[in-house]
């Protein structure tokens, strides 16, 4: 990693949060727009998600003997029925430690 | 002067709840920018000078995973391009403030902050000192977050890898996502992400995968949103 390529990145940050607000007087984004834009987190965080989960080092899909997907899914569960983001965190933490150490 | 100082307080307690969360993240940020060898000035660097988790998060991954400049730089694009809305919505409140203010209150404009900020503008209407608040609450946000970075910083040249931390990314970012988790829309658009990202971890050049999944998804949310306007 080098400095330039931190800095261009904060750049980019700073510019998608400057540029609406410098350049708009009122709130000009359709509805429709705006909806749309609400599905950013959803539809990026996925892909983030996702890889590092369901394949292993060689890049290939693992579906069997692979903690992560078990642990995910209950952190998912406990999300779903906490709506809390630190529980959710360590539920899927902690149950994939206890996977790694006792059965695989 | 103390209704500014009053409305900067009231944007530091408004946002305090949702600080919570905020801190095990940027220590999550800290250990694996310390385990993917950063270094610990540029592990805090990046917080000062990008100050948004998810996108350095993001920029940390596809950095260990060999992907161009280009391709980390546009991944980071498509992550902060909620942040448009975010401006869009408050430029109302804020088209008469002056250029430093602007510049000032961008830098701090965090999911949190927007969130608290909105809604307190949005009922202060009138009062022409109410970019105050969203003053307290993005500072708030950034000393939260500075602090906790650099308790990762220390705790990852401490934790063994043995712990697969890495596994902590996936499962921060999760848990951003668990108010989606009942939307069935919002369910059909994170699994379109996901699974062309996964499929498209080896195929898709230049590890693009993510910018090639969150459009394909965001895709299928606008044509979502569209057929669901057709029916009203």
């Amino acid at each position: 990693m080098h400095w330039s390529l931190i800095i261009y990145a904060g750049i980019i940050t700073f510019v998608t949060r400057f540029s609406m607000i410098f350049f708009l007087k009122k709130d000009i984004l359709g509805d429709k727009a705006k909806k749309v834009l609400s599905f950013v987190p959803a539809a990026i965080f996925p892909a983030i998600i996702f890889p590092p989960i369901f394949l292993d080092d060689t890049g290939t899909v693992d579906l069997e003997s692979n903690p992560k997907i078990l642990a995910a899914i209950f952190a998912i569960v406990v999300g779903y029925f906490s709506k809390n983001i630190i529980a959710t965190i360590f539920a899927g933490l902690i149950s994939y430690w206890f996977l790694i150490f006792f059965y695989f | 002067m103390k209704t500014r100082l009053k409305i900067l307080s009231r944007g530091i307690i408004d946002v305090s709840p949702l600080m919570i969360p905020v801190f095990p993240f940027g220590i999550i940020y800290g250990v694996i920018g310390m385990e993917l060898g950063l270094g610990s000035y540029m592990t805090l660097g990046a917080s000062i000078i990008m100050f948004a988790g998810a996108s350095q998060i993001v920029l940390l991954q596809l950095f260990s995973g060999g992907a161009s400049p280009l391709v980390m730089l546009s991944s980071v694009g498509a992550v902060n391009s909620r942040h448009l809305l975010y401006g869009a919505v408050l430029s109302e409140h804020l088209s008469t403030l002056r250029l430093t203010w602007k510049i000032i209150l961008s830098y701090v404009m965090v999911d949190q902050a927007f969130a608290v900020s909105n809604t307190y503008f949005k009922n202060n209407r009138n009062n022409k000192n109410k970019h105050y608040h969203l003053l307290g609450a993005g500072f708030t946000c950034w000393t939260i977050w500075q602090i906790s970075t650099i308790i990762g910083i220390v705790m990852g040249s401490i934790i063994p890898d043995e712990l697969g931390l890495s596994f902590t990314i996936s499962l921060t970012f999760l848990a951003l996502l668990i108010n989606d988790f009942r939307k069935f829309k919002n369910i059909i658009v994170m699994l379109v992400s996901g699974i062309i990202a996964t499929i498209g971890y080896n195929i898709i050049p230049f590890k693009a995968y993510i910018i090639v999944a969150a459009l394909a998804a965001l895709i299928v949310a606008a044509l979502l949103t569209v057929t669901d306007s057709e029916k009203k």
